[in-house]
């Protein structure tokens, strides 16, 4: 085992929408911050930030105003992490997120005040707050329903124009699609790939001549997100010029860009700000020493300790494992936090998928006090100097209430405030 | 309305129903199967896709321990591509009726169900994963037997020599006149639809469903609704089925299935065979009774849960369902004045062949054809409808006719765009109707441990390519297909399908939004 003998500010668990934002405000404050988490949530990420949306989920209620929406589920649910923090504090931790973002060439676009609609590529009309500026103008084209080409590409699969035209045509009469070849694509594409061959521009000719082949009267066209990886926007630009038409991104199924793009700025632009990044590792251990935490990150021989005076824990739910479910019930893997869940396992789930109240094990996760402490089974703080924030925490239920980016950013920031006081 | 006429009228598509068009076609009869959803969507397919070698109810039973091991026979013989002829054991563990065991050679040799005694030693070696209290360990024939390939090769072949199938096909009523149906009265439960069939004589091969049906025709039957759950394990464990060896009770069967295990099952009387699915506690219950034959079961991961209803025919008192006749029961229904019904229930999987031919018998009696019985004599062709559920079928295929257009819709069991395009194509008229799940039961498609996460929004998107799906249907069946898996996938939540489960509803739901109605345009409330 190998040692790092720093003696960290902060120590972020966690490499998701959370644990990113977390490392981002903290480091902006001049701490001492190091980062660890495997690949989590924001690589499966639509690149959307959504603050709130949907408000009571049993009535799968849309709000046009999501800061009318905190209001109204902080007053129904006041344990609900928004109700931790004021819409000020909110606000401003999504303007210094995405401020970060457009720092690092990925520019952000939405309303201060309204959710904009926009498509998923099932076809489906998505509420969000805010979107890469790549995707702004399919807003603009799904609001005015002007002729708007959807392209797809041969090759890709989880993308399907038909799907998607089919499913909004009766209202979008001038929605049509068309399916090309990638230029120089054979066989399966991966967005990834594709975004790697469009940095170069002779590939974006090509595209664009093929596009305008089947463009007529169209103002809009659509692509899937494979416009890039670094810099959409350049190529977005380019391709409007190429075209003439408005372009905008659609976002894929996983594995998509959007969230390797989200991934990528972060693995820039933290360690220039300072921050020590442990990627790709885990953290298995963590043992209380008065005012420091030592953690054991990794496992056997490539295992090493770090020191930190606090932590944030933005662990994620199941699918970052911050929370494991067991047969019989839910832990915090790390500090042992305990779960707030239902009481037992046949109470974790709905009759149905799609049940309209949501699943109950949605609302497990861990309790906090008002400075965003964990608390332990005796209802106090179970350490002073640990944190949580992002889905790991307890009464939300981000999928239904379209909250998730939103929620993460914004408790992250708040952790970060309690924690610098 | 539309009248359709034949001979004979056959409602139920599980395999006695496919197995008894195939038998009837193959005499030369007419007839129509008729199915309320697909095939094997009753105890068909919801069972453990075991080939009994009759070892199981040497003890309870001895005649349906000779018909298993006498059907088995033909069925290996007949049928190799629906049968993997695994083998199996029995084993005992510290704390089992010793008297069993030490009886059980001797039940078997009466019935003539071959049994051979093993060293633990040596059973251990051929199933490591078995536990090390073993106390007692036998091998036997059993098998395994894929339900799904089996009733769509019956039924392909049936239709080969004109037996026609409709699916989604409800029976709402009979017309009864002089004793005779003279008409049977249909619901396309995809479209509302109803339809009329006119058949010399109807076939009541609806399961646990056949007394409901009966009593629409005002003949009585009793059935007992035994609802049984089943687990299925993301790996293989062992290369045989692995029986308890002990009186029949519950989780006493592991049974390989391809590349996953199936572990079962339980007995619970329910009211309606309507409300019959796994439930947390039955999978829980399972767990903790089977894991003491393999511990492994504690900690081996589960991809989903499944439940099947056995309709067992009471003639005298209801008692416990494990004391109620696995035999089955072919009644002829002049008893209740009506001549031309008949009623097929009861059972095993096993003997479907043996039960659909004594109903032909009875149907051709009726109906004065002397033709005799083919399908104990006649090779059951392996079918292109069947061959998909073959697990490890879409890999091999995929990897030997490789063409770089061809794409895996579904990653978990390698099933291609081409794969799909085939079982679309052969479901010829039979399509256009809940087209997802349709696949879905044709093949592994939503079988792997994604449970259809993935594959379902893929191959919905596939669909629309071409041509298949219009409008808002598509995303309906994918609704539809995705709430079916739920049920068997949300009794096995935790350790990594409950990553699974949070992964797909936030693909669904956190990012598609799909558990929102899609009627609203506006961005919602201010």
């Amino acid at each position: 085992m190998t040692q790092d003998n720093t003696l960290y500010d902060v120590m972020v668990i966690g490499s998701g929408f959370a644990g990113m934002a977390a490392a981002l405000f903290a480091a902006k404050r001049g701490l001492k911050v190091v980062q660890a988490g495997s690949t989590g949530g924001i690589d499966f990420s639509t690149g959307f930030i959504d603050l709130m949306g949907v408000h009571p989920i049993s009535e799968g209620k849309r709000w046009m105003n999501p800061w009318k929406a905190i209001d109204a589920v902080v007053a129904d649910h006041p344990k609900h992490p928004y109700g931790l923090m004021t819409s000020d504090e909110i606000s401003a931790s999504i303007d210094g997120f995405t401020d970060f973002l457009a720092e690092q060439g990925l520019e952000y676009v939405g309303n201060d005040d309204r959710n904009t609609c926009t498509l998923t590529s099932a076809g489906t009309v998505k509420r969000t707050y805010r979107l890469p500026k790549s995707a702004w103008k399919g807003a603009e084209a799904f609001e005015s329903k002007a002729p708007t080409l959807i392209v797809d590409f041969n090759g890709l699969k989880g993308f399907s124009g038909n799907q998607l035209v089919e499913n909004r045509k009766e209202r979008w009469p001038e929605l049509r699609t068309v399916r090309v070849d990638f230029p120089n694509g054979k066989g399966e594409l991966y967005p990834e790939h594709m975004a790697w061959a469009l940095a170069d521009p002779a590939n974006r000719v090509k595209l664009a001549e093929t596009v305008m082949e089947h463009a007529g009267d169209a103002e809009y066209i659509g692509f899937p997100a494979v416009l890039g990886l670094i810099d959409p926007q350049k190529i977005v630009d380019h391709l409007e010029e190429l075209t003439g038409k408005h372009i905008f991104e659609i976002p894929t199924m996983p594995p998509s860009i959007a969230g390797p793009r989200l991934r990528a700025v972060f693995d820039r632009g933290l360690p220039a700000l300072g921050v020590q990044t442990l990627s790709q590792k885990m953290i298995t251990g963590a043992t209380m020493d008065g005012g420091v935490i030592h953690f054991t990150v990794g496992k056997g021989k490539a295992a090493n300790t770090v020191s930190a005076k606090s932590c944030i824990l933005a662990t994620g739910r199941f699918f970052g494992k911050g929370l494991k479910a067991q047969r019989d019930k839910i832990i915090e893997p790390v500090f042992g936090v305990p779960v707030c869940q239902p009481e037992a396992r046949d109470e974790w789930h709905g009759e149905a998928f799609f049940d309209k109240g949501g699943h109950p094990v949605n609302l497990a996760g861990v309790e906090v006090d008002s400075h965003l402490r964990p608390l332990g089974v005796d209802g106090s703080p179970m350490h002073d100097n640990l944190y949580a924030a992002g889905a790991v925490l307890a009464h939300h239920d981000w999928m239904r209430m379209k909250c998730g980016a939103g929620l993460a950013i914004a408790t992250a920031y708040k952790a970060v405030v309690e924690l610098a006081k | 309305m539309k009248v359709l006429q034949t001979r004979v009228l056959i409602l139920g598509g599980g395999a006695t129903g496919t197995g008894l068009a195939r038998d009837l076609a193959l005499r030369g009869v007419k007839c129509i199967l008729a199915e309320r959803r697909d095939i094997n969507a009753g105890a068909s397919g919801g069972n453990h896709g075991l080939l009994h070698s009759g070892a199981r109810y040497v003890a309870s039973d001895m005649e349906a321990a000779i018909e298993c091991r006498e059907e088995g026979e033909i069925l290996k013989r007949l049928a190799p591509q629906c049968i993997e002829d695994t083998g199996g054991l029995f084993v005992a563990v510290e704390g089992d009726n010793e008297q069993y065991i030490a009886d059980f050679q001797a039940m078997c040799d009466r019935s003539k169900v071959p049994a051979r005694k093993l060293g633990l030693d040596e059973a251990r070696a051929m199933e490591p994963v078995l536990s090390d209290k073993l106390i007692a360990a036998y091998e036997v024939e059993d098998a395994a037997v894929d339900p799904f390939m089996l009733s769509l090769d019956n039924l392909a072949h049936a239709m080969d020599h004109g037996a026609e199938y409709v699916r989604n096909a409800r029976v709402v009523g009979f017309d009864v006149e002089n004793g005779d149906i003279k008409c049977t009265r249909l619901r396309n439960e995809r479209t509302g639809e109803e339809f009329l069939v006119e058949a010399e004589i109807v076939v009541n091969a609806t399961g646990a469903w056949a007394g409901q049906v009966a009593e629409l025709a005002g003949a009585k039957i009793n059935i007992l609704y035994s609802a049984g759950s089943l687990i299925v394990t993301q790996d293989r464990l062992t290369k045989r089925v692995v029986n308890r060896l002990r009186k029949a009770a519950d989780a006493d069967i592991l049974v390989p299935g391809g590349t996953v295990s199936v572990l079962g099952t339980t007995s619970v009387t329910v009211d309606d065979p309507d409300h019959c699915k796994p439930t947390v506690s039955e999978v829980d219950r399972i767990i903790e009774d089977a894991k003491a034959m393999m511990p492994v079961l504690e900690t081996t991961r589960y991809i989903r849960a499944y439940a099947g209803v056995r309709p067992l025919v009471l003639s005298g008192d209801a008692g416990d369902a494990r004391n109620v006749s696995r035999g089955f029961s072919l009644i002829d229904h002049a008893g209740d004045n009506v001549d031309n019904f008949v009623t097929i229930t009861g059972g095993k999987l096993t003997t479907y062949r043996m039960m659909a031919e004594r109903t032909a018998d009875m149907v051709c009696k009726k109906l004065g054809v002397t033709a005799p019985c083919l399908t104990a004599v006649e090779p059951l062709p392996a079918s292109t409808m069947g061959r998909w559920t073959e697990p490890g079928l879409g890999p091999k295929s995929w990897i030997q006719d490789r063409n770089a257009d061809d794409l895996v819709l579904c990653e978990c069991e390698m099933v291609s765009r081409t794969a799909v395009n085939t079982i679309v194509e052969n479901m010829g008229e039979m399509r256009g109707e809940s087209m997802l799940q349709a696949i879905g039961l044709r093949s592994r498609v939503g079988k792997g441990p994604c449970q259809g996460g993935f594959c379902g929004l893929r191959i919905t998107g596939h669909l629309y390519d071409e041509g298949h799906q219009q409008g808002q249907q598509g995303m309906d069946e994918l609704r539809q297909f995705v709430g079916r898996r739920w049920r068997g996938f949300s009794p096995v939540l935790w350790g990594l399908g409950m990553v699974q489960a949070d992964l797909q509803e936030a693909l669904y739901c956190g990012a598609l939004d799909l558990e929102l109605d899609d009627d609203d345009e506006t961005c919602g409330d201010e």
